[in-house]
C-alpha cells in the first residue's frame, strides 16, 4: 500500500484514504463547444501514461476530502512528491536534491 | 517439428525420454523481417502463427525484452468467455471461443481447454437485470448464457453460499456453459512452437528502444537492444507497454496501464468444478487441474509499471471470497504477482492500422485479454497481412475515440473486465 502526503494535511497517510483522479494538469478547453474532434480526443481520451515520473491528481477522500497533485515514479511507484491544486509542475531536480 | 502423440510418449518411454526435441529454437535475428512482431505474449506469438498458417507469410521475428509468455499471458487468471453485451464485443469474444474449441488439435499441444462453465452471480436487484440484459443480447448474437435460480446455481457449484444473511446474498447467476478456462503456459508455448516450425523467429531478451521511419514516414525497422531489425510491417503487441512504443513512432494513446493481481492457493483436492465471477464484489475464482485455487482481484487504482500492487487490493478480494465460499476461509494462499494491463476510455481493445504506414497495434485488452488470444491473434494477423482489418475486428479502431463510435462495454459491465 502507498503511503501519501497530503499536502493539506501535511501528514503521510495510508492509500486507503485517498481516490486516485488520472493524469494531472489536464486543462478542459473553454471553448469546449467549438474545439476540433481532434483537439476533444487529445483532451478527453489521449492520456501520457508514462513509464517513469507521472504527474497525477488524487483525493484525500478519506480525510480533508481535498483534490491535489502528485509526481511519482510509476516503475518504483515512489513518490518524488505532492503539491496543492493549481500549483506549478514541481522542478523535480530541486525536490529530489532537497531529499538526497 | 516432430508431432506430440501418445504415440510418441510411448516411443520415448522405451529410450529413457532422450528423443524430445528443443520446442522452438533461439535464432540470430536476421537484418530484415516482412513482419515484426513486438512482444511474445499469447497474442503476438498468435498473431505470428495465424500470419504463417493462414496468410503465407513466414519471414518474421517476434522479439520480446523478457521471456515469451512472461507478461500478462503468465500472470492471468485463465478465463475463458465471450458473454458480451455488444454486437462487436459478442462477435470478437465467440470467435475466440470457437478458435479455443480445437486448439490443441490445431497446435498439436495441449492447451488444456476446459469448457467447464462461467457463472457470474447477481448479488442485487441492478445485478439481475443487467446479466438478463446480457442474457437476451447473447441469445441474439447467437452466445449461449443463461439465468440460474440460486439454488440451480448452488447445485451446478456446490461450495456456493447461498444463505440469505450471507453479507452478498446470491439472487441468481448468469452461466455461460461453453466458458471455462485454459493453460494460460500452454498457450504461449503452443503457438510459440506451432510458429517457430513455420520459420517464425522468436527472440527473447531483445528489447525494442526506437522504431525507425523513411522519410516518407513510412515504418523501415525497429532498434532494439541487439541492434537494428528492418521490417516492413511492425505490429505492437505490447500490453501494458503499449504506450511507451507507440511514443517511438510519435504516437500518444488513448490507454492507461494499471497493476491488477491475482493470486493462487495451496493445493488441494478437487472442490471447484467451475468458474464463478462476481462483478459486484470484484473476484474471480477456479481451481486449476494442480489443484490451486486461482483468484483474481480489481486493478489498483493509480498507473504503474511496477508489476506489483497494493495487499489491500488482494485482502479485499479474499474476505469476498471467504464470504460466498466459507469452505475456503482456512486455506492458504501461496504467491500473489501483478500483471501491467493497459485499459481503454471504453474498456475495449484497439486492433488497428495506425497513422503511421507500416504500424498495426494490439492493445487496450484491460483486464481481460488471455480469453480473446486465439481470436485477437487471428484477425490482427488478417489485419497486418491485408492491411486492413478483418470484418470482426473492424469496429476496434484507433479513430473510435476521435469519431465517438465507442464499444462502450465499460458502461456495460460497470467494472474493469
Amino acid at each position: 500500500m502507498l503511503l501519501i502526503r497530503c499536502p493539506y494535511c501535511e501528514e503521510e497517510r495510508p492509500e486507503l484514504e485517498f481516490r486516485g483522479a488520472g493524469e494531472a494538469h489536464i486543462a478542459r478547453p473553454t471553448n469546449i463547444a467549438e474545439i476540433s474532434d481532434e483537439e476533444f480526443e487529445a483532451f478527453f481520451f489521449l492520456r501520457d501514461n508514462p513509464r517513469g515520473v507521472t504527474f497525477e491528481r488524487w483525493r484525500h477522500i478519506h480525510g480533508c476530502g481535498r483534490f491535489f497533485n502528485a509526481a511519482r515514479d510509476t516503475v518504483s511507484d515512489k513518490f518524488i512528491t505532492t503539491y496543492k491544486a493549481g500549483e506549478p509542475k514541481p522542478d523535480l531536480d530541486a525536490v529530489r536534491g532537497e531529499k538526497a | 517439428m516432430r508431432k506430440y502423440s501418445a504415440f510418441a510418449i510411448a516411443r520415448e518411454a522405451l529410450r529413457s525420454h532422450k528423443g524430445w526435441e528443443k520446442q522452438w529454437d533461439s535464432p540470430e535475428p536476421r537484418a530484415a523481417y516482412d513482419v515484426v512482431i513486438v512482444g511474445a505474449g499469447g497474442h503476438g506469438l498468435a498473431t505470428a502463427y495465424y500470419l504463417a498458417k493462414e496468410h503465407g507469410v513466414t519471414n518474421i521475428a517476434v522479439l520480446d525484452k523478457g521471456w515469451l509468455g512472461g507478461g500478462n499471458t503468465g500472470r492471468n487468471t485463465t478465463i475463458i468467455r465471450s458473454n458480451y453485451l455488444y454486437d462487436e464485443s459478442a462477435a470478437l469474444y465467440d470467435h475466440a471461443v470457437k478458435l479455443w474449441d480445437g486448439l490443441s488439435q490445431d497446435l498439436n499441444y495441449n492447451v488444456m481447454y476446459s469448457a467447464r462453465g462461467v457463472m457470474m452471480l447477481a448479488h442485487n436487484v441492478h445485478d439481475e437485470q443487467v446479466f438478463k440484459r446480457h442474457i437476451h443480447a447473447n441469445r441474439l448474437n447467437g452466445v449461449d448464457n443463461e439465468w440460474l435460480s440460486p439454488a440451480e446455481a448452488k447445485a451446478y457449484c456446490p461450495p456456493l453460499n447461498i444463505a440469505s444473511s450471507a453479507r452478498y446474498p446470491v439472487v441468481g447467476a448468469a452461466l455461460q456453459r461453453r466458458g471455462g478456462t485454459a493453460r494460460h503456459d500452454a498457450v504461449a508455448w503452443g503457438y510459440a512452437r506451432a510458429a517457430a516450425a513455420r520459420g517464425v523467429h522468436i527472440i527473447q531478451n531483445c528489447a525494442v528502444t526506437g522504431i525507425r521511419r523513411s522519410a516518407d514516414g513510412a515504418v523501415e525497422g525497429v532498434e532494439t537492444t541487439r541492434g537494428f531489425i528492418g521490417a516492413k510491417k511492425v505490429g505492437v503487441v505490447a500490453a501494458g507497454n503499449t504506450t511507451p512504443i507507440m511514443e517511438m513512432a510519435g504516437l500518444r494513446m488513448p490507454l492507461e496501464s494499471f497493476p491488477l493481481q491475482a493470486l493462487v492457493s495451496e493445493p488441494v483436492k478437487p472442490v471447484f468444478p467451475c468458474v464463478v465471477m462476481s462483478n459486484t464484489v470484484h473476484a474471480y475464482i477456479s481451481q486449476s487441474d494442480k489443484g490451486e485455487l486461482v483468484i483474481g482481484a480489481g486493478t489498483d487504482q493509480y498507473t504503474s509499471y511496477s508489476q506489483t500492487g497494493g495487499l489491500h487490493i488482494l485482502s479485499h478480494t479474499l474476505e469476498a471470497i471467504c464470504e460466498m465460499f466459507p469452505i475456503f476461509s482456512r486455506m492458504k494462499m501461496m504467491r500473489s504477482w501483478g500483471g501491467i494491463v493497459d485499459v481503454t476510455p471504453d474498456r475495449s481493445p484497439i486492433l488497428a492500422k495506425t497513422p503511421v504506414r507500416g504500424l498495426y497495434v494490439n492493445c487496450g485488452w484491460g483486464t481481460g485479454g488471455f480469453k480473446a488470444t486465439p481470436g485477437s491473434g487471428h484477425v490482427f494477423a488478417h489485419t497486418i497481412a491485408r492491411d486492413e482489418p478483418h470484418k470482426i475486428n473492424a469496429a476496434y479502431t484507433l479513430e473510435r475515440f476521435r469519431t465517438g463510435r465507442l464499444i462502450d462495454e465499460a458502461a456495460a459491465a460497470a467494472v474493469a473486465h
